[in-house]
């Protein structure tokens, strides 16, 4: 009994202050699934405060957009303009959603809705293999002009790898939020989108479209599942079970709160630090996978004792 | 006097317009309930038109015909003269008509200034590119609308909670916010669904006077609602009067109280 309190409080804490080299390894990676985790999660937020719909094709997106971009440049396109060609490709999906599916299903209940991105789940599954085929693709990532290789960092006598792409996806994750947030507090259409995250009959009134919006937020989820595409993909590859990764976007979310985009970075940071730590240290004493469940049990403890998150909105109904 | 089509004179020497918007027929059913049944009216440049009725009248659902929300089955909606197709709230919004709401509809994340400022939202031209970069013409365009909304904001004595959150604003405040916001639009004709519900005396003597002012100096033509009669004929110069969805009587606020069928509607009448 004793040995095990000690492997379970003390012997972890005694391996991390032995080899801090070796902690801070794993500390990095976490931090590095932690941003795409949070790029994930962040796709969802959007189109939740927008239009209170929680988006199940949001993981799918980012194997779509991926496939797109990789089968584009298959086809014999340049790199950057199948770049592009992506991008107008997502703007292309979030027009259609729009017309063909909110704006039918507007006042729906939001069970129906959910259902609707369930169908559009698949659509996007069927359409990818169909178009581009099911097997994995390795992610054009030279032609992308990003970086490859890695760097090491020997801090007193110790070893710490940092592979390009890591750096890379962390420094593009940390532009693109810092444009997400720009464009959200300093635009007139950034401040629509808050309005009609807000209230919706209200922003009818001050003349806000909301057909508009949806198709503004659809496409910006659809960027964020690009970058995310983008950079998983060249850290391992692009295939469709990259949608079941995606799914850890829930615990993120329920971490997070599910409204808050502050949320889903935290949220996603520390699901993804925590994974790798609690994989590390104490995964060998529930035998191997860890980091297939860790996330859910914080979000099964998140939800029995701060069921909107850390940082979402308290909802409060009159009874 | 009603039919003049050049408009009239009021009794405190305003001098009211011609027709701006026109009901006509109008029947708004929600499956087998009228809402409102055949009701016709006009609005008149640069007056305050009440609707009042009893609770279930269908003077909420009138707002909501005039302002798009909902769309009549029969009945036509004139505009400036010409018959409005029929259009989603935003497009209507973007033709001059602005609203408030019973139950406050604001931005809760948002500031005062901020929630005012969405009013100037579809008066932004500059795209969200020089927007971002805040320079030259976009950061003209946003100081140009961020003054007008601080003549707004000061017209109606909301300096002090400039920069708070709404969500925390008493009752009072908010509905403020939300006629600021309104007024932010410039409207040609604006909307006020029951200004003054669920405000104690003086809040009420305030918004009255602000009702007043803003049609006095900005010229906006209003459209109220009001539970309160004796609010109703202190500001209406006329006024409709709505019961189960039909219309009882059309006229000033003397002509409307004498009417014996106004009368048996506010207090009840067993036949």
């Amino acid at each position: 009994m004793g040995s095990f309190i000690y492997s379970v409080l003390g012997d972890p804490f005694v391996q991390m202050f032995q080899m801090p080299d070796f902690l801070m390894q794993v500390v990095w990676e976490g931090f590095v699934s932690g941003i795409l985790y949070a790029l994930i999660a962040l796709g969802f937020v959007l189109i939740f405060k927008a239009s209170g719909i929680f988006n199940f094709a949001q993981g799918i997106m980012v194997v779509f957009s991926g496939l797109t971009l990789v089968g584009l440049h298959e086809l014999g396109v340049p790199a950057f303009l199948a770049l592009f060609i992506t991008l107008a490709v997502m703007y292309v999906l979030a027009f259609s959603v729009e017309k063909l599916v909110l704006r039918n299903l507007v006042n729906q209940p939001d069970i129906i809705l959910f259902m609707a991105t369930i169908g559009l789940t698949n659509i996007l599954i069927g359409l990818g293999q169909w178009i581009f085929g099911g097997e994995t693709k390795s992610m054009i990532t030279e032609q992308l002009w990003l970086p490859t290789g890695s760097s090491v960092w020997e801090p007193g006598g110790g070893l710490v790898i940092f592979q390009h792409i890591d750096i890379a996806a962390a420094v593009i994750a940390a532009l693109l939020i810092v444009c997400l947030a720009l464009f959200f507090s300093k635009t007139k259409v950034g401040r629509a989108l808050r309005a009609v995250a807000d209230d919706h009959q209200a922003s009818l009134s001050v003349g806000i479209s909301l057909n508009h919006i949806w198709v503004i937020t659809w496409f910006a989820a659809g960027i964020v599942a690009l970058v995310a595409g983008i950079m998983w993909g060249a850290r391992s590859d692009v295939s469709f079970s990259l949608q079941i990764i995606a799914l850890k976007a829930l615990p993120v979310l329920v971490l997070g709160g599910f409204t808050s985009v502050p949320g889903a970075i935290v949220g996603g940071l520390i699901i993804g630090i925590g994974e790798k730590l609690f994989e590390i240290y104490w995964g060998p004493l529930f035998g191997s996978g860890v980091e297939g469940w860790f996330a859910y049990v914080i979000a099964l403890i998140f939800l029995l004792f701060r069921p909107q998150g850390l940082f979402g909105e308290k909802i409060i109904e009159r009874v | 006097m009603k039919d003049a089509s050049e408009g009239y004179m009021t009794a405190d020497g305003r001098q009211i317009g011609a027709v701006i918007m026109e009901m006509k027929n109008i029947t708004l059913r929600f499956g087998g309930v009228q809402a409102i049944k055949n009701a016709s009216f006009d609005i008149r440049e640069g007056e305050i038109r009440a609707i009042i009725g009893p609770n279930g009248a269908g003077k909420s659902s009138m707002l909501n015909v005039i302002n798009g929300f909902y769309h009549p089955q029969e009945g036509e909606v004139w505009f400036h003269g010409k018959k409005r197709p029929s259009m989603p709230p935003s497009e209507i919004a973007r033709q001059g008509i602005a609203r408030t709401f019973q139950n406050i509809a604001l931005f809760h994340g948002m500031t005062t200034v901020e929630n005012v400022m969405t009013g100037r939202q579809l008066m932004m031209k500059r795209n969200f590119f020089w927007q971002l970069l805040r320079v030259g013409p976009a950061l003209d365009e946003e100081t140009e609308h961020r003054r007008k909304c601080e003549e707004i904001i000061d017209f109606l004595e909301i300096q002090a909670i400039r920069k708070t959150p709404v969500g925390s604003l008493p009752y009072g405040l908010q509905k403020r916010v939300e006629l600021a916001r309104a007024l932010a639009m410039e409207p040609k004709l604006l909307l006020l669904d029951e200004p003054m519900a669920g405000m104690n005396v003086e809040e009420k003597e305030d918004m009255s006077r602000f009702i007043l002012d803003v049609n006095d100096q900005y010229g906006t033509t209003i459209a109220l609602i009001e539970h309160d009669m004796s609010v109703v004929m202190d500001l209406a110069d006329r006024v409709v009067v709505l019961d189960y969805g039909k219309m009882l009587a059309d006229g000033t606020p003397d002509e409307v109280q004498k009417n014996q069928a106004v009368i048996d509607a506010y207090l009840g009448v067993e036949n």
